[in-house]
């Protein structure tokens, strides 16, 4: 689903010309199925990762609860996944646009945003953060079913599946980290947008220029 | 069992060092398997299942003696069967009871993330604490054996003791007891190694089994169940008894370096989000101009 499919459905948009809708309701719901059973996936994940940690299990109800639920979170997680590639596929393919803004992207880190080049519905980093979780997403429910059903495969099997699940797991928690903070804290206007769907068109403007362009284009050709 | 806290060395599983280790020392305890006597007769493996409290449950037939083609959860202790040909193009049936073996650096324990779930006492023996098993399976991958199993009702693994209740109790284990011929031993360490190189020298200078030898693999070192086979060169002819077992060079790796750079690296992470906000700030849309719009 794009953007531009997205934007006649709502009746806010039409209410207050000053609002954009940037994610559908389908598209907030799917993402906090997702967000919620990563987190499940790495309070109890973290528990199984070190000592020093298993406590996390107490939090969801012990390590045998943890245990229990966690691949079925795992499940869960990888199926909104899947479901969020299929709305958001097109929208995340890096285009000319990310190249030029990946090379101003220090500006972007130091919040020097006037220096950057205008992009789509999502900047490249985005789009980076995306393609991690997805591949991500898919490694983990590969070597997470190794590690399901030990018993059923051959040792070699076993092994990979360790180094894989670790593997994926750490790249998926660096990647959450910061889409965290940068969703609450770093990004203003953010985190609303991912919970009511809307932003401002000075947000849309400043942050994703040729998607805000787009979005108005089709608008005023509606009117 | 596993309140004996002072008589445990090491515990699977837990931050920081274990409370009272080497307070009691004790005696490392072996059992001695010499397959050249065994008979399979499989009186251990009904005296394992007696004295463990399990009933014997179907059996898989498959053009063998062998009751079932590995040990299960509620059945710890399996004689494998093995047609094996020499070189003289002679037949022997090899026969080895296979059961946990209870090594000196068990991989099950260094792969368990349940603290306290898998125990080694003082006297060598692994030993799992049921009650604290969350069913992961990590000791499955841990293990060089393939001997720790899933009962998929309970969610807990099981397997062999080494009878650590009967023989804090001064007794020996229920499979040394039942085996008629006396190819199973018990005692200590030292002594059962002692056994099996006279029995093993006996066999080289007097039965013509010019490879005989002591199965003790120094990979995980030493074990606390060894064997004397007819050839110690060739100990998978006994039913994947592997040649040179090791803890996984992928458990060993996991549960050392990759989680202290994976910890670095998370804590380094968040550390990182931290600096930048307090260096950079939030991205406000122009300023107060939108506050109202950009703003949550």
């Amino acid at each position: 689903m794009s953007a531009s499919q997205t934007i006649p459905a709502s009746p806010a948009a039409s209410k207050s010309g000053d609002r954009i809708l940037r994610y559908s309701l389908a598209e907030r719901v799917n993402h906090w199925i997702s967000g919620a059973s990563y987190v499940y996936c790495l309070i109890t994940g973290l528990a199984f990762w070190s000592p020093y940690m298993y406590w996390m299990a107490a939090i969801v109800g012990g390590g045998p609860t943890a245990r229990f639920w966690h691949p079925w979170f795992g499940l869960v997680f990888t199926i909104s996944t899947i479901v969020m590639f299929n709305m958001w596929r097109r929208d995340m393919a890096v285009t000319q646009a990310d190249l030029a803004w990946k090379k101003a992207m220090p500006h972007y880190i130091r919040n020097e945003d006037e220096q950057l080049p205008p992009v789509g519905r999502f900047n490249y980093g985005q789009k980076v953060f995306f393609w991690a979780m997805f591949y991500g997403a898919i490694l983990l429910l590969l070597s997470g079913l190794g590690l399901w059903f030990v018993e059923s495969i051959p040792p070699w099997l076993r092994y990979l599946s360790i180094v894989i699940h670790v593997g994926a797991a750490l790249v998926t928690i660096g990647g959450f980290i910061i889409h965290v903070y940068m969703g609450t804290a770093m990004v203003r206007g953010g985190f609303t947008s991912i919970i009511r769907g809307e932003v401002s068109a000075a947000w849309a403007r400043m942050h994703h220029r040729l998607w805000y362009e787009q979005v108005t284009r089709e608008k005023s050709n509606e009117r | 069992m596993s309140q004996a806290t002072l008589e445990i060395v090491r515990i699977s599983g837990h931050p920081g060092p274990v409370p009272g280790e080497g307070v009691k020392r004790a005696e490392q305890v072996c059992k001695l398997i010499d397959t050249t006597t065994c008979i399979g007769c499989k009186a251990c493996e009904v005296a394992c299942l007696e004295w463990n409290g399990y009933t014997f449950s179907e059996t898989t037939f498959n053009n063998s003696y062998q009751t079932m083609p590995q040990t299960a959860w509620n059945y710890w202790n399996l004689i494998k069967f093995n047609e094996h040909e020499r070189e003289d193009g002679s037949l022997m049936l090899l026969m080895r009871k296979d059961q946990c073996m209870h090594c000196a650096d068990p991989g099950c324990l260094a792969a368990c993330p349940a603290d306290g779930a898998i125990v080694q006492y003082a006297n060598g023996i692994v030993d799992f604490q049921q009650e604290h098993c969350i069913g992961c399976g990590y000791c499955v991958s841990g293990c060089p054996f393939d001997i720790p199993k899933f009962n998929s009702e309970t969610k807990k693994m099981f397997k062999c003791t080494l009878c650590a209740d009967r023989v804090t109790e001064g007794l020996e284990p229920a499979c040394i007891k039942a085996c008629p011929t006396g190819c199973l031993h018990f005692g200590t360490k030292d002594d059962m190694k002692d056994l099996a190189e006279n029995r093993a020298q006996q066999l080289r200078e007097h039965f013509g089994f010019d490879k005989a030898g002591v199965y003790d693999p120094p990979g995980v070192g030493g074990t606390g169940v060894i064997y004397v086979l007819h050839d110690a060169t060739n100990p998978e002819a006994y039913g994947d008894l592997p040649k040179d077992p090791h803890v996984p060079w992928v458990v060993r790796l996991w549960k050392g370096p990759v989680k202290w750079l994976g910890n670095l690296a998370i804590v380094g992470g968040v550390i990182g989000v931290a600096l930048h906000y307090l260096r950079f700030g939030p991205k406000q849309v122009d300023g107060k101009k939108d506050e109202k719009g950009g703003r949550p």
